[in-house]
């Protein structure tokens, strides 16, 4: 078989004009479909399912070289079926869509404008439920039953949701925080509060504590500097030690009433990050001490600025000098007695003009969190923190606590973070570039910009490997590790995750030393020559569906095919479990109700994982279909037969907890009829 | 699947007259090996896989036009401190390069290679960024041109006529364009020969702490932005201008660590 495989592979090599490769996979897969047979059809049916490390892949991959556009640009997919594409509606065309939240049949869609709401009862033709204008950055998005949070960052959304912005650095009017809507009518969202902090919010997590039924809690992270007090009092930027109440180093809970959702607060600013390596200040080096003073010996302006003694030059100080002229209504080039003036206020100036009170930011571990994943079944969340993966404890949601923390040179920035079902491993992403940088160029490391995988035992994190989305992307075209969620396929880690213009990757880490891609889609980027930020923001599996917000082309949706890499059987059980809500940063336990497509799915990956031998799978197959058709006590008894059946053989196996699972789910099948 | 069948026409007529025998040939062994291999082979039929080139509907036709003329006007939405934000990162970035292309001429660590190959990845990446968006904005673009320790920047006026000829170099004498020395965290000329002079742990503690305060500079460029009126409005500027802030206080936390293990050891 290999050597097959091998002779594929050597013609490819031959026939290496890239379109005429593409041409040459299209003819491969038109003579396979007019040559399989019925009985071709039935002999895959028995014959085993390839070990994921030996599936064939599409070889060239089909991703690289794809043609740009921004509605038509072309397309490679594998593994999964385009369900249907819709573009944003004219108001927010243009501009970024953000994040997605679930609730019931419809999916709400931020935008920099504001939020679509989308009825997803038909994924093939989505329709529009409402538009609603309401800028501002990034507008990602949550729910919790009838109330939906939008996070307001950038410096021009306001109060009123009006579109003109906020062109003052202090104004009433500007909203950085947290938008509560009511959408109890999901068709007539209503503004109902909102919650401002100091630093605005980039993303937020939604907790429900499974012991608090009253109240729901928001996690804010804010990465943008912090406002003027002026503008909200109580804000600062000084460090803490100087400020307790400074807005730095900490991320905000807010408590949010459900019988009163309008009286949300901020009820805690943990310091999560404390006494974090708290790197000590180096000071200055000799050599820039020799500067300064050699500086100050000639005359030079030296001020301190941004913590440390610095020699003030060229710009800074015509302009001080200019502002200095206008002070004293004078006009014309500054005199030498502004000079002086300058040279005597010049400390003041400097501080009042850079609002530079925060001293030695740099000393201390990370300042803020981009994205903290929510796990409240396990009572653990990973905090994705600048330099930092975190792992909190979030058993009180008031007082999250960190039990762990790692690092990695090979990370640039963390970015979110992502659990297996069971919690035993937790994958970081890279937002290496902030998410508009070309980072998957061919030239790119693997290691950088990815996922990390590590283990999580015993409150600590173990790395294992790296992800990356293999195929090399354009200088045109945004790409990076971003925000994705797992799928539940019972027994494996699967999940999606968006690579912005890199498209749709779905890969499969249930080994995490040796992570596995096993479905994609990509387009080509929205212009040949210029980059132009778009590409999938984020792609969330939800009943079944796999919806991505793309930023500049609108809705995609998918469904997962079968493959060598994925049986039917495996998906089916995966579409057997049912979300009533879905949030971007809160990971639900997903659990897979007993059926027959789970027994069947588990059965398949016996078989994939080379776990038993051929007949023995078989056997068990030909049992279940039996126990499928048979009716009432008849069922429960072959049900039970064929779990006693595993359990013996079971014992004789290297991966028993599977071939048990299996009997278990039998077991428990048979007691329910 | 009538996609996939006009794919497979334009692409062989477009490459029918080239290569022809190619072509044949390796489509027909192509479909011999297909039909003739069972097993492994034919399991490859289940991985579906295609590539294709949708239609645009009128529809998105009319909303392609809408989407570019949107583009377009979203970029009119920016300030004068904007511009001159985007025009000195250039030059503050331009010097990080030419610090860090000084790494691996001057035997760095193999922590500090990486880092130094990192910044240069990430800043000529921003450096492009902010190009365009001044070009985009029909504003004066700096063109950096590096030649060793030397940077010189010349503004490319709007209509691609240079219009102006700075020269970076960080002595005391008059400039002709801009002085961007006095930046925040700008190395002057003296301290970057005596980074070039250095080696090895030398080098590398001369790095980091230069590129530490470098990096604080940025950071301070950005604070400033953010506290003019109307400034950072544009989504691009924001964004831009806050990854720059969050990318290098990171890198700065990391440094500062590189350094005290190196101090430590």
């Amino acid at each position: 078989m290999n050597k097959k495989i091998s002779f594929v592979n050597f013609l490819m090599k031959v026939c290496t004009v890239k379109k005429l490769s593409i041409l040459i996979m299209i003819t491969a897969f038109a003579g396979l479909i007019s040559c399989s047979t019925s009985e071709n059809a039935q002999q895959r049916n028995q014959s085993t399912i390839p070990q994921l490390s030996e599936a064939p892949r599409p070889v060239p991959d089909p991703r690289v070289g794809l043609q740009a556009g921004v509605f038509d640009a072309e397309e490679a997919i594998w593994n999964l079926r385009k369900m249907s594409s819709t573009p944003p509606t004219e108001d927010f065309l243009g501009a970024v869509n953000s994040d997605l939240a679930f609730k019931g049949n419809y999916v709400i869609q931020g935008n920099y404008n504001g939020f679509m709401v989308w009825d997803l009862t038909n994924p093939e033709d989505p329709q529009l439920v409402v538009d609603y204008l309401c800028p501002a950055s990034q507008s990602d998005v949550s729910v919790y039953e009838d109330l939906l949070f939008v996070s307001g960052e950038g410096l021009g959304g306001r109060l009123d949701c009006g579109s003109e912005g906020v062109p003052e650095t202090v104004s009433e009017v500007r909203l950085r925080g947290i938008r509560i809507f009511d959408i109890s009518d999901i068709k007539n969202p209503k503004y109902i509060s909102n919650v401002q902090t100091c630093r605005g919010s980039h993303t937020h997590s939604v907790l429900k504590d499974p012991d608090d039924n009253e109240n729901v809690y928001v996690y804010v992270s804010g990465s943008a500097m912090v406002r003027p007090e002026e503008e909200l009092p109580g804000c600062s930027d000084l460090l803490p030690e100087d400020d307790p109440n400074s807005a730095l180093f900490r991320i905000e809970v807010i408590q949010v009433p459900l019988s009163n959702p309008e009286e949300a607060a901020i009820v805690n600013s943990p310091r999560i990050f404390e006494d974090l390596e708290a790197a000590p200040s180096h000071g200055l080096a000799p050599a820039d001490l020799e500067e300064i003073e050699q500086a100050k010996a000639d005359g030079k302006f030296v001020g301190h600025f941004y913590g440390r003694e610095r020699i003030i030059s060229g710009r800074f100080i015509t302009e001080l000098l200019n502002e200095i002229v206008e002070e004293r209504g004078g006009n014309g080039d500054p005199t030498a007695a502004d000079s002086s003036a300058l040279r005597e206020n010049l400390q003041e100036m400097l501080d009042e003009r850079m609002a530079e009170r925060s001293t030695g930011e740099d000393d201390r571990g990370p300042n803020q969190c981009h994205d903290i994943t929510l796990y409240p079944e396990i009572g653990l969340a990973g905090g994705a923190c600048e330099g930092y993966g975190l792992l909190l404890d979030i058993s009180d949601p008031v007082k999250p606590v960190r039990v762990d923390a790692v690092a990695d040179s090979n990370f640039a920035y963390w970015h979110s973070a992502t659990f297996n079902n069971d919690g035993s491993k937790v994958l970081f992403t890279d937002e290496w570039g902030g998410g508009t940088q070309p980072k998957c160029r061919a030239t790119d490391p693997m290691e950088w910009g990815a996922n990390a995988i590590f283990t999580v035992e015993k409150d600590s994190m173990n790395f294992k490997s790296y992800y990356k989305m293999p195929a090399a992307q354009t200088p045109q075209e945004n790409c990076v590790a971003h925000n994705g969620s797992l799928i539940p396929i019972p027994g494996r880690d699967i999940m999606v995750q968006s690579w912005y213009q890199g498209g749709v990757s779905i890969f499969d880490w249930t080994d995490p030393e040796n992570p596995i891609e096993i479905a994609y889609h990509d387009r080509g980027p929205v212009h040949a020559e210029q980059p132009v930020l778009a590409g999938s923001w984020s792609v969330y599996w939800y009943n079944g569906m796999i919806v991505s917000s793309e930023i500049a082309r609108g809705l995609d949706i998918f469904e997962l095919t079968p493959s060598d890499f994925l049986t039917e059987n495996e998906i089916a059980a995966a579409n057997t479990v049912k979300l009533t809500y879905l949030n971007a940063q809160g990971q639900p336990k997903y659990v897979w109700p007993p059926t027959f497509e789970l027994m069947h799915a588990y059965l398949d990956q016996l078989q994939r994982e080379r776990e038993h031998d051929l007949d023995f799978i078989e056997s068990i197959r030909d049992g279940l279909d039996k126990a499928e058709e048979a009716n009432g006590s008849e069922k429960a008894l072959l049900l039970n037969q064929l779990a006693r059946q595993l359990e013996v053989e079971a014992n004789g196996s290297t991966h028993k907890s599977k071939t048990r699972v299996l009997a278990r789910t039998m077991k428990t099948m048979s007691s329910k009829i | 699947m009538d996609q996939i069948v006009g794919v497979s026409k334009s692409i062989f007529e477009l490459y029918l007259s080239k290569h022809t025998f190619t072509l044949l040939f390796c489509s027909i062994v192509f479909s011999i090996v297909s039909c003739t291999s069972t097993g492994q082979l034919s399991e490859s039929a289940s991985t579906s896989h295609t590539s294709f080139k949708p239609e645009k509907t009128e529809t998105e036709e009319r909303l392609e036009e809408v989407y570019w003329a949107k583009v377009e006007s979203a970029k009119m939405n920016f300030t004068q401190a904007d511009v001159d934000f985007m025009v000195g990162m250039i030059a503050h970035h331009s010097q990080a390069l030419i610090m860090s292309d000084l790494a691996p001429k001057n035997e760095a660590g193999s922590m500090v290679q990486t880092l130094a190959a990192r910044i240069i990845n990430a800043q000529k990446d921003e450096i492009a960024s902010m190009q365009r968006w001044l070009r985009e904005r029909n504003q004066p673009v700096p063109k950096v041109h590096i030649d060793g320790l030397t940077l010189t920047i010349t503004m490319e006026s709007p209509e691609g006529q240079s219009s102006g000829h700075e020269h970076m170099e960080h002595s005391h004498s008059a400039h002709a364009g801009p002085d961007h020395s006095g930046m925040p965290g700008m190395l002057t000329q003296d301290q970057l020969n005596e980074l070039a002079g250095l080696n090895g742990d030398a080098f590398d503690q001369a790095f980091l702490t230069y590129m530490i305060s470098h990096h604080e500079g940025g950071v301070t460029m950005v604070k400033e932005l953010f506290n003019t009126d109307g400034a950072a409005l544009d989504h691009q500027a924001f964004r831009l201008a806050s990854d720059i802030q969050v990318d290098q206080t990171t890198e700065i936390e990391r440094m500062e660590l590189m350094l005290q293990n190196m101090k430590g050891s």
